[in-house]
């Protein structure tokens, strides 16, 4: 996974802190999370729903709804550039460029009055400079690479005459068109059948590999990570709680957080929504306990978890966790 | 698209014939021959007889309406009681008129309406979002009379920039300069509160789409602003106003009648008040149907918009 002759990380994240505003106040939705990802890697960040996870990969896009909420601090360096620094004339060169996005529910994400070709052929002329035509020539290649057999007829089309399972490759072909160095995928299966699911994912794995582009990738299912990723942040109310190499999260999971994500992996029976089983629910951003914020929920708690927030602590190589119980274990 | 609009053609005639005969049925009920009341009282009673002959009044009501109705087939709204002359011929003489006042009223809405609500949704909470909408709120409830009568005492009494009414000066020869002096202020006053509303709506429409999941999307792939809000954004905001647009102008065709009335404008509205204070029935009728035929035409140009923006629907 590391290797350190080539290792330089494409996106590093440092301190990374999101807040939204409600009435004047500050909910700290994303609070010092901190990253990184390198060419051809692919990080996987899970955690519940609520979690912040969205809201750190839009940080990153610098996309977060304003006014609403805000970048509050840390950095977020791509290829060099602190992009919470860039100014927005530059960001439109990033996003969409250097740095493409696919989002969850692919029924919505498509604009209803464009046709397909429109959508993919605008980042192509946008970006690449491309006329009219070959941009539109090429949007029915990149849609070919994403499985579309009737590509050529397909850009002609609108998104409601598309299943939901065609709509994510095209936006897929629309997120590739670019050959972004990094590739921002959330929940993209989310909302997708199962066998079309895998289809996603596959085209992914193979789109990674050709263009040698990074990966984040949001998602809720511990299989998929199992499979797809080769690093892992798991997050709870804003903040990593764990972070590790795929193989060492799943054999040796340290936090309660994570241990808890682990045994509730379904079982072949359970449907999807109850993947996430571990009892109570997630703090919501203006209810954040003022000491751990698992610990209205973690089966260890102790008395000192109601008091101070622990800090990431390295537990193993490249393995990180937040947990009071490691130090205790030190002393 | 073609076949539907033909069936949509055809499911209207019913609804115009019920118009129709409720609009005759009200007419006969109300007291009194107003035929009568325009003749000259000095004239013999054989006279009155033939002349009433002549208008068909005599006849009983279904026989009458049937007459009307075959005339107005054949583009005859029989003769005005006051005037002796052709309904039509009236008509014709002052529908342009008010067709190029609600145009021109409609034009004003929009240009000055979706460019406002689109700003607002984009800058919501912002200074001009709430001064605007204290604006539009003000637009809305304020009876167009009274701005009329406001912006005659202001503009054109005290401050002499524009005439008090009529659609030129009187004696000079044609040009569009003063035509459009004098379409200015009734313009205005009719478009205010549609104005208004389709501020209101743009912003409301404006602010949903701009929260879609496909805005992100766009905005994702690196496109400026205003490409998103306006190629992104417009055309899907749009889709509802349409819908609002087609109510618009009935109630432009209600405005018209009292825009007309104070700004002295020769048009269909000026006429349908004095025909009702004259109780001049064939131009009643008349103005009515065309009232009528122009509302399902708003319709139709509203099917064929969402026909035009939203590839969804289908025929
Ligand atoms: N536009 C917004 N305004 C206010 N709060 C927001 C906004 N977007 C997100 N939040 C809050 O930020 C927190 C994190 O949301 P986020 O969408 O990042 O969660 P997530 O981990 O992606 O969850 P999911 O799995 O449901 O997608 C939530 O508490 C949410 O309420
Ligand atoms: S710090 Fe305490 S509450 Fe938090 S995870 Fe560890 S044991 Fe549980
Ligand atoms: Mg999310």
């Amino acid at each position: 996974m590391l290797e350190p002759k080539q290792y330089r990380p494409l996106l590093s994240v440092n301190n990374l802190r999101t807040s939204f505003f409600r009435k004047g106040v500050e909910l700290p939705v994303v609070d010092d999370v901190s990253f990184e990802v390198s060419s051809g890697e692919t990080l996987a960040i899970v955690g519940e729903s609520g979690s912040g996870k969205s809201v750190t990969s839009l940080s990153v896009m610098r996309l977060i709804p304003s006014p609403g909420g805000r970048i509050m601090g840390g950095e977020v360096l791509f290829d060099g550039m602190d992009l919470t620094m860039l100014p927005e004339k530059r960001m439109y060169d990033v996003r969409g460029n250097e740095i493409a996005m696919i989002f969850q529910d692919p029924m919505s994400s498509l604009n209803p009055v464009l046709t397909i070709g429109e959508q993919i052929a605008e980042s192509l002329r946008l970006h690449k400079g491309l006329s009219k035509g070959k941009a539109m020539h090429k949007a029915i290649e990149i849609l070919r690479t994403v499985g579309f057999a009737r590509a050529a007829e397909i850009v002609n089309e609108y998104p409601h005459q598309l299943s939901g399972g065609m709509r994510q490759r095209v936006m897929i072909a629309m997120a590739m068109s670019c050959n972004p160095k990094l590739l921002i995928a959330d929940e993209p299966t989310t909302a997708l059948d199962v066998t079309v699911q895998a289809q996603i994912l596959d085209l992914m794995q193979n789109l990674k590999k050709e263009f040698n582009s990074a990966i984040i990738l949001i998602t809720h299912d511990l299989g998929v990570v199992a499979e797809l990723a080769d690093k892992v942040i798991v997050m709870y109310a804003g903040k990593v709680v764990e972070q590790a190499s795929v193989r060492e999260l799943f054999n040796n999971p340290q936090h309660p957080y994570t241990r808890g994500l682990m045994q509730s992996v379904p079982k072949l029976d359970q449907d999807e929504d109850r993947l996430f089983s571990i009892g109570g629910n997630v703090p919501t951003p203006d209810n954040f306990p003022k000491g751990c914020r698992f610990c209205t929920r973690c089966p260890q708690v102790m008395p000192k978890c109601h008091q101070q927030q622990p800090e990431l602590i390295k537990v193993g190589d490249n393995h990180l966790s937040r947990c009071f119980l490691h130090e205790a274990a030190d002393v | 698209m073609f076949n539907y609009l033909l069936r949509r053609l055809i499911t209207v005639i019913p609804i115009l014939l019920g118009i129709s005969i409720i609009s005759f049925a009200i007419m006969q009920a109300a007291p009194g021959n107003p035929a009568v009341m325009t003749m000259d009282p000095t004239i013999s009673a054989e006279a009155r007889a033939r002349q009433l002959e002549a208008l068909g009044l005599n006849d009983p009501i279904p026989v009458q309406y049937v007459k009307w109705l075959s005339g107005v087939v054949r583009g005859d709204f029989g003769l005005s009681y006051t005037q002796r002359r052709p309904v039509m011929e009236m008509i014709l003489e002052r529908l342009p008129n008010t067709l190029l006042l609600m145009l021109v009223a409609t034009i004003l809405a929009m240009l000055v309406s979706i460019p406002i609500g689109i700003y607002q949704a984009r800058k919501r909470g912002s200074a001009l979002d709430y001064g605007a909408t204290v604006f539009s709120f003000a637009g809305l409830a304020m009876p167009n009379f009274w701005l009329a009568m406001m912006l005659i005492m202001l503009l054109s009494v005290q401050m002499g920039w524009f005439p008090v009414g009529g659609v030129s000066t009187l004696g000079a020869d044609f040009s569009i300069l003063d035509r459009l002096h004098h379409l200015i202020l009734p313009a205005l006053v009719l478009a205010t509160s549609d104005m208004a509303a389709l501020t209101r709506y743009t912003r409301s429409s404006m602010i949903d789409v701009l929260n879609q999941d496909y805005i992100r999307t766009a905005r994702a792939k690196g496109l400026v602003e205003r490409t998103v809000v306006y190629r992104h954004g417009l055309r899907n905001g749009l889709i509802p106003i349409v819908t609002i647009f087609a109510l618009m102008l009935p109630t432009m065709i209600g405005g018209s009648v009292i825009v007309e009335t104070i700004f002295s404008w020769p048009g269909i509205g000026r006429m349908f008040i004095s025909a009702v204070f004259e109780r001049d029935y064939p131009v009643i009728m008349a103005i009515t149907m065309i009232a009528a035929v122009l509302t399902v035409i708003g319709n139709l140009i509203a099917d064929i918009c969402y026909a035009l923006l939203d590839p969804r629907i289908e025929y």
